[in-house]
C-alpha cells in the first residue's frame, strides 16, 4: 500500500455543502490545517445547500430579520410534532440552542440575512432567510475558507475510507491516498443514487419500481458512498434506511437540481386526480405548508407515480406561480384530452366533486367551512366547485429532497462504532440529520442541523488532530 | 408523457401570449417565470420585487424590468439555476440584451435606432466628424491652429456666439431625442400617478446608485462572486464629475450673458474650480469603469454591447483629459489645437448622448421612478407557498 503522508493534513473535510464548510471554517479558525474535498466540479459545488433558503432559529426576542420570539420549547415542540417523536431530545435541544447564537459567526463569514420572502410570511418569525438563497451562502463560505487558507479541491469524490479500530486513517480519491489526523464527513445522503433509491422503495403490487419515476430535487452528487463505506466499517446507524423526504413536484422537473421552483402550490385550491382521473386524498386536509410534504408519497403510491393538480380560473393569483405553465383549456373535456386522461372519467370525477361542494365563506388563510359531502375522499376545506373556465392542470411526480438514514452521533458529532465514539472521525449534515430529524421536516431545520453539527464537528476534529500532535505520522 | 409534453408545450405558447416578443424578450419572459417561482433574489434589487407583482410578462413588463436591472450580477452568482443548469438562468445577461433592443426601439427619430447597434462606428464617425468640424472652423475663423500665445482667450479662435449656437443646438437636440424616447418608454407601462415621496425616493436611488450596493451594502459583483463597491464608486466619480463639468459650463454661461464676465476665467474662479474638480472626477471614474469593464465576469451583461460601453467611457475620459490639458496649456501656443480637439470630443459626446451608452442612465432613472410609483400601489396577488 502506498504510504505517502506528505499530504497529511490536520483535518480532512469530505463534502462541500453547508455542514462541510462550517466544519472546515471552524477547524481552520481553531488553527488546524484543513483540506476540503468536494466531489462536484466547482460550478456544481455546495450540494443541496445551494437549493436552501433559510435557517430555523431559536430566539427569545425580535432579532434583526426575525420577528417576535421563537423560544427553545416551542422549537422543540415543533420538532417533536413533525418527527412524531423520532428524535434525540439531547441532540435536538443542542441544535436548537446553538441556532440562537450561530448567526453572528455566519455573518462574519460573509452570509447576509434578509426578512422572509414574499409568500413566506408564515416563516418570518421562525426562519432567517439568506439573502440570495443557499448558493449565496455557499459562495460566501468558500470565499471565507479560501481567505483563511483552507485548501479546496473540486471534482474530488472520495470512494474509499481507511478506518482501523474506529479511527480514521485516510481517504482515497481514485488512486490517491489522503491521510489526515482527523476527518469530518459531510457528504450528504444517498438520494441521488438511483440504484439504492430503487432498492429502498422496492416494487409495488403492479410490478412498478416507483423510484424510477422520481426526480431528485437537489444535487446529483449525493451518491451515499461514505454511508456505504461506514456500513462496511461497522459504524452505528440511525434512521429508517428506506425513508426519504418526498414532495409532489411538477412532473416536468429536471431529473436533478429542480430545487424550489418546481413545487406546485395549488393543490389545496382544487383537486388532484391520478392517471385514471380519480381523486385519492383530501386536498384540503390542512394548510398547504403543513401538507406539501405528504403529497410526494401520496403520488408515489398512485399508478405510474403521477397525479394532476386541477384548478379553475378562481384560483389564479392565489398561489405561488409555478415554473412550468399549466395545461389550460376552456372545457373540462379539453383539459382531460390535453392531459391524456379519460375524458368521461375526468368529467365525472369533477362533476361528483362539484355536486358535493358545500360552499360557505371561502378563506384560504383559515381552515374554512367550504367542504364536500357525499364524496370520497372528502375535501374538508377550501372546497369550491371547479366551474369557472379556463381550467388549468399541473402534472405531479414525487421529488426526493433528502434521505433520513444517518450515522449515530453524540454531542461531539463523533461517529460511533459498537456504541463507542471514534476519537478522530466526525460527521455532520444530512449524513447524521436523522439523529434529530428521524422523520418529517419543517422549513429550515436541515440548515440548522448542518450548521450546528458542522461547527461542532469542525471544532472537535481540530482538537482531535492537534492533541494528536505533529509527530503522529497518520497511517 | 411525450404527448402530454407536446400538448402542454402548445398550451404554453397559447397561454403565454408570446406573440410579438423578440427572441431576447422571450428569453427574459422565460427566465422571469422561473425566478417568480423561486424568489430567492428578492433582497438584491428592485427587479425581483417588481417581478413578484406580476404573473405574466408581456412586452412592456419586460422592457420595464430590463431597464430596472442594473446588471450588478448578484442574482447570477447566487442563482441555483445559472448555467450549467438546464434552466440556464442568467438574469443580468438576458436583461442587458433586451435593454440594448429597447434603446434602439425608443430612439428618436426611429430610423436612428441602428446607431445603437453599430455603436463603435457611431462613436468613431461622430468623433471624426466633430474633430474635422472644429479644425476646419479654426482654419476658417483663425486661419489655422498655430498662433501666438493668447492668454487663454478661446474666443480669439472660435467666436463665442458660434460656440454657443453649435453646442446649444446639439444639446437641445439630445434633450429632445432622449425626452421623446423616454416618453415612449413611460407610456408602455404607466404605473400610476407621481407623488412627492415616489419622486424623492427614485431621485435618491439614482443619486446614490442604491442598487449597486448588493442589497446588503457590500456592493455588486464584477469579476467573480465577491462583492465590490468599486463599480458604484467609479460611477459616482463619473456622474458627479460630469455634473460638475456641466455646472462649470452653466456658470460660465451665466457669467457671460448675465454679468458680462467673459472668459478666460482665472484659475480660482468658480467655472474653473468646478471644471477642474469635475474633470479630475471624470478622469478617475471612466478609467476605473474601463478597468472594471475589462475584468467583468464573461456571463455578466451583453458582450455585444461592450463596444458601446467602452466607446462612451472613452469619450468621457477624452473629454476630461483634453479639457484639463487645455486648462494647463491655455496660455501657450498649443491652445488653438487643444481647444479644437477638446471641442471636437465634447461635440462627439453630445451628438452621441441620445445614441449611445448615456441612454442607460436616462432609461434606468425612468424605470426607477416607475418602480417607486408602482410599489406604493396595492398588490392584488395573494400568494402563499410552502
Amino acid at each position: 500500500m502506498p504510504d505517502d503522508n506528505s499530504r497529511a493534513v490536520d483535518v480532512l473535510v469530505i463534502g462541500g455543502g453547508n455542514a462541510a464548510l462550517c466544519a472546515a471554517l471552524m477547524a481552520r479558525e481553531a488553527g488546524a490545517s484543513v483540506l476540503l474535498l468536494e466531489a462536484a466540479p466547482r460550478e456544481w459545488r455546495g450540494g443541496n445547500s445551494s437549493h436552501t433558503r433559510n435557517l430555523r432559529c431559536m430566539h427569545d426576542a425580535p432579532q434583526d430579520v426575525l420577528t417576535d420570539a421563537y423560544p427553545e420549547e416551542e422549537f422543540w415542540q415543533d420538532l417533536l410534532k413533525v418527527t412524531g417523536g423520532n428524535t434525540n431530545e439531547r441532540l435536538a435541544r443542542l441544535a436548537i440552542r446553538e441556532s440562537s447564537t450561530c448567526r453572528g459567526w455566519m455573518r462574519r463569514h460573509g452570509v447576509h440575512f434578509q426578512p422572509s420572502l414574499s409568500g413566506t410570511l408564515q416563516l418570518s418569525r421562525t426562519n432567517a432567510f439568506f439573502m440570495g438563497g443557499g448558493k449565496a451562502l455557499v459562495n460566501a463560505y468558500y470565499r471565507s475558507a479560501a481567505a483563511l487558507g483552507v485548501e479546496i479541491r473540486y471534482g474530488a469524490p472520495v470512494d474509499r475510507l481507511e478506518v482501523a479500530d474506529g479511527q480514521f486513517q485516510a481517504a482515497w480519491v481514485g488512486k490517491e491516498r489522503i491521510a489526515a489526523r482527523a476527518c469530518v464527513m459531510a457528504a450528504g445522503g444517498f438520494e441521488s443514487n438511483r440504484e439504492w433509491l430503487r432498492e429502498a422503495w422496492g416494487q409495488n403490487a403492479d410490478g412498478e419500481w416507483p423510484a424510477d419515476n422520481f426526480a431528485i430535487r437537489g444535487t446529483r452528487y449525493n451518491q451515499g458512498v461514505l454511508l456505504k463505506q461506514m456500513m462496511s466499517a461497522g459504524a452505528d446507524f440511525i434512521g429508517d434506511p428506506s425513508q426519504s423526504h418526498c414532495v409532489a413536484i411538477d412532473a416536468r422537473a429536471p431529473l436533478y437540481d429542480g430545487g424550489i421552483c418546481t413545487r406546485i402550490d395549488c393543490v389545496s385550491l382544487g383537486i388532484v386526480v391520478n392517471k385514471f382521473a380519480q381523486r385519492f386524498y383530501d386536498e384540503g386536509e390542512d394548510f398547504w405548508p403543513k401538507r406539501y410534504a405528504i403529497w410526494g408519497r401520496l403520488v408515489a403510491q398512485q399508478p405510474g407515480q403521477v397525479g394532476y393538480s386541477v384548478i379553475d380560473a378562481k384560483a389564479v393569483g392565489r398561489f405561488m406561480p409555478p415554473v412550468f405553465p399549466g395545461a389550460k383549456a376552456d372545457t373540462l373535456e379539453h383539459l382531460a384530452r390535453q392531459l391524456g386522461l379519460d375524458e368521461a372519467a375526468f368529467v365525472r370525477t369533477v362533476g361528483e366533486y362539484n355536486a358535493g361542494c358545500r360552499v360557505g365563506s371561502f378563506d384560504h388563510t383559515a381552515l374554512d367551512d367550504c367542504h364536500t359531502e357525499g364524496v370520497s375522499p372528502a375535501k374538508t376545506h377550501w372546497a369550491l366547485p371547479l366551474d369557472t373556465a379556463p381550467f388549468y392542470a399541473y402534472p405531479l411526480k414525487p421529488g426526493i429532497t433528502f434521505t433520513y438514514l444517518g450515522l449515530k452521533v453524540n454531542e461531539q458529532a463523533a461517529v460511533h462504532f459498537a456504541g463507542r465514539p471514534s476519537r478522530n472521525l466526525f460527521v455532520a449534515g444530512e449524513m447524521m440529520a436523522g439523529n434529530v430529524l428521524g422523520r418529517g421536516y419543517t422549513a429550515g431545520v436541515g440548515m440548522t442541523i448542518g450548521t450546528v453539527f458542522g461547527r461542532i464537528a469542525g471544532a472537535q476534529a481540530a482538537q482531535a488532530a492537534m492533541n494528536q500532535g505533529v509527530h503522529h505520522a497518520g497511517a | 408523457m411525450q404527448a402530454l409534453e407536446q400538448l402542454v408545450g402548445q398550451a404554453r405558447d397559447l397561454a403565454d401570449g408570446g406573440i410579438g416578443l423578440s427572441d431576447k424578450e422571450a428569453e427574459v419572459g422565460r427566465i422571469m417565470k422561473i425566478c417568480n417561482a423561486c424568489r430567492y433574489c428578492e433582497g438584491f434589487c428592485a427587479v425581483f420585487p417588481a417581478m413578484t407583482r406580476r404573473l405574466e410578462f408581456g412586452k412592456a413588463d419586460i422592457h420595464y424590468l430590463a431597464n430596472l436591472c442594473h446588471n450588478c450580477g448578484a442574482c447570477l452568482h447566487a442563482c441555483q439555476y445559472a448555467p450549467p443548469h438546464d434552466f440556464a438562468v442568467n438574469v443580468p445577461q438576458a436583461m442587458a440584451r433586451v435593454r440594448g433592443e429597447t434603446y434602439a426601439s425608443y430612439a428618436w427619430p426611429q430610423a436612428f435606432g441602428g446607431l445603437y447597434k453599430n455603436n463603435g462606428l457611431t462613436v468613431a464617425l461622430a468623433l471624426a466628424g466633430s474633430l474635422a468640424l472644429f479644425l476646419v472652423l479654426a482654419l476658417n475663423f483663425a486661419g489655422g491652429i498655430a498662433h501666438a500665445p493668447l492668454s487663454g482667450n478661446f474666443y480669439a479662435i472660435f467666436p463665442h456666439d458660434t460656440l454657443a449656437l453649435l453646442f446649444g443646438a446639439v444639446f437641445a437636440y439630445a434633450v429632445l431625442a432622449l425626452g421623446l424616447g423616454v416618453r415612449k418608454f413611460w407610456r408602455e407601462v404607466s404605473p400610476g400617478s407621481f407623488s412627492g415621496a415616489a419622486t424623492a425616493e427614485a431621485a435618491g436611488d439614482v443619486l446614490q446608485l442604491k442598487y449597486l450596493d448588493g442589497g446588503h451594502g457590500m456592493g455588486c459583483n464584477n469579476a467573480d462572486d465577491a462583492f465590490t463597491l468599486l463599480r458604484r464608486r467609479f460611477h459616482h466619480f463619473t456622474f458627479y464629475g460630469f455634473m460638475l463639468c456641466f455646472a462649470a459650463t452653466c456658470v460660465a454661461t451665466l457669467y457671460h450673458y448675465l454679468f458680462g464676465l467673459h472668459a478666460p476665467y482665472a484659475l480660482g474662479s468658480l467655472p474653473v474650480l468646478l471644471g477642474s474638480v469635475g474633470g479630475i472626477g471624470l478622469l478617475i471614474g471612466p478609467a476605473g469603469l474601463f478597468w472594471l469593464n475589462f475584468k467583468r465576469h464573461p456571463l455578466h451583461g451583453d458582450a455585444e454591447q461592450k463596444p458601446m460601453d467602452r466607446g462612451f467611457i472613452a469619450l468621457l475620459f477624452l473629454t476630461s483629459l483634453t479639457g484639463l490639458l487645455l486648462l494647463a496649456l491655455r496660455d501657450g501656443p498649443a491652445m488653438g489645437l487643444l481647444l479644437a480637439i477638446h471641442l471636437g470630443v465634447v461635440m462627439a459626446l453630445f451628438l452621441t448622448l441620445p445614441y449611445g451608452k448615456f441612454a442607460h442612465g436616462v432609461f434606468r432613472t425612468a424605470a426607477l421612478l416607475k418602480w417607486s410609483i408602482e410599489k406604493r400601489l396595492p398588490n392584488n396577488l395573494q400568494l402563499g407557498s410552502e
